[in-house]
């Protein structure tokens, strides 16, 4: 296809990069911090080498970082930048400003644990706790996925029923910093899916002039105003989906908002965000051989979560693990297993479910645990229980 | 100046514009702050020399000038901060409780 390049052997964050380089974006504002920071370091080479016509803004934090992207994206400009852990912990208080004023900026989020023990391993701990932002979250499996999310980005962030900030991410060092394969679409191909930025009020706008980051008053419309964020996201959920199908046109790869493998006649299931759905995969096909009928469903869109199809999907299994690579502090489980609970009750699916937290701050996650763990399920499909507390996979000690 | 917004009051979460924008400049003009008031100014017409300190003082633009010369206070946007009692040069404007003039009406 003419759409595509030729296959090539790129780390995670390289892939990224060229995806950011062929987008062009009006401006970049960031901040490098491991494990993401090839992705800015090799962006300010395309700037100083003249292959873009970014306006990079070399900022002294993260918090400067998104502060600049929002006044750049209230300005009109086509604005991206990236993070990692700590970083997107600084950017906190204007991440949820970026998404309230609606401004459609995209933000590649390297997955990296949050301190403490200071740790700079893969976790999903980061990204997890800004669910509540108001930003979109697409999570990535591998360096396709990832340059793939980063091209499909504008066209849903802009689209006006969206007119919310995206963020995309992938698991650092697994995919950031790991060669793998990418078969890039051309320069042409990128500015023809994601075309001209669709004209909305902004600041340089003289002939029209606008206030941006009113205060709301003392009994004003913040309320009215986080009714119409959630409307957004709920508008979201389509427009991701039609803009994935977009894209399987022109490259033949297609994206759903859940990705399932095998689950068509299977008994049991494990659900799972991220890098880890290349590991179960492996050994769901050792299992198969062996008779089992064991299912994969990937999370790709997390914001907006798909309720009704994750209940779905689920529906006509016994049993299902799902794994978090974060964990939710005194709650009954990892954010994902929450919400894939809160999903089967609220379509009235019953199923036997268990939590397993797995890969804490890079912690590996072998082919032997996710063997255990689908092996439990399938004694829970026999008629066993499950453990009703966390499993962890691969602790020290225990 | 086309932006309606009359009965905003009643506006539910679609009829705002995204983000909170305010779509046109200037109208701030509509929003009545001089409520905040506690002390009203008032000028001593015989005493006032029309230097106009008080019109590049005041940090409201509250003082109404007309042609040359003072002639009034905008009300509805004065805030009582005195600063304009402070610099007249001939203490010609001084500071009155608003609950006097309520009173009187």
């Amino acid at each position: 296809m003419a759409t595509t390049e030729k296959l090539m052997a790129v780390t995670g964050n390289q892939a990224v990069a060229m995806a950011m380089k062929q987008i062009d974006p009006d401006v970049v504002a960031a901040y490098p911090i491991t494990p993401q920071t090839d992705v800015v370091q090799s962006y300010s080479q395309y700037v100083a080498d003249g292959e873009v016509q970014t306006e990079f803004v070399t900022v002294e934090s993260e918090h400067s970082a998104m502060s600049a992207c929002i006044g750049s994206a209230a300005a009109g400009a086509r604005t991206m930048t990236a993070t990692s852990s700590a970083g997107f912990a600084l950017m906190w208080e204007v991440v949820y400003v970026a998404a309230s004023m609606r401004l459609p900026i995209v933000m590649t989020t390297v997955n990296r644990a949050l301190s403490g023990p200071i740790n700079i391993h893969c976790d999903h701990s980061d990204s997890m706790g800004g669910r509540d932002s108001g930003w979109i979250q697409i999570y990535n499996e591998d360096a396709q996925e990832a340059y793939d999310a980063t091209v499909m980005s504008f066209p849903i962030a802009e689209h006006p029923d969206v007119s919310l900030p995206l963020m995309n991410m992938y698991d650092g060092f697994i995919i950031s910093g790991a060669i793998g394969p990418l078969r890039p679409l051309s320069d042409a191909a990128v500015k023809d899916f994601i075309g001209e930025k669709p004209a909305v009020l902004n600041l340089l706008d003289s002939e029209h002039p606008v206030t941006f980051g009113p205060f709301d008053g003392l009994h004003g419309w913040y309320f009215e105003h986080k009714i119409a964020q959630n409307r957004a996201m709920e508008a979201a959920l389509p427009v991701i989906q039609e803009t994935y199908d977009r894209f399987a046109e022109v490259t033949g790869r297609q994206y759903q908002h859940l990705m399932c493998y095998d689950m068509e006649d299977a008994d049991v299931a494990i659900v799972v965000i991220g890098s880890a759905a290349g590991t179960a995969r492996t050994v769901m096909a050792k299992l198969k051989a062996e008779g089992l009928k064991v299912g994969l469903v990937k999370i790709r869109t997390f914001r907006p979560f798909p309720t009704a199809e994750i209940a779905r999907v689920l529906s006509g299994v016994k049993a299902v693990a799902v794994l978090d690579r974060a964990d939710s502090f005194g709650a009954m489980g990892g954010p994902l297993y929450l919400e894939i609970l809160a999903a089967l009750y609220h379509e009235g699916v019953h199923t036997k479910t268990v939590n397993c937290i797995y890969g804490l701050g890079g912690r590996d996650l072998y082919p032997q645990n996710i063997e255990d763990v689908f092996r439990m399920l399938a004694d829970a499909a026999g008629g066993a229980d499950l453990p009703q507390s966390r499993v962890y996979l691969n602790m020290k000690g225990e | 100046m086309s932006w309606d917004i009359s009965d905003i009051k009643n506006w539910g979460p679609d009829k705002h514009e995204k983000g909170a924008v305010i779509p046109e400049a200037g109208n701030a003009v509509g929003y009545r702050t001089g409520g905040w008031r506690t002390n009203r100014p008032v000028r001593d017409d015989e005493t006032c020399t029309q230097c106009l300190f008080c019109y590049f003082y005041c940090p409201d633009s509250s003082v109404i000038v007309e042609g040359q010369e003072v002639v009034d206070f905008d009300l509805d946007h004065c805030k009582g901060c005195a600063q304009c009692a402070t610099e007249c040069p001939v203490d010609a404007i001084t500071m009155h409780p608003e609950a006097e003039f309520r009173r009187k009406s």
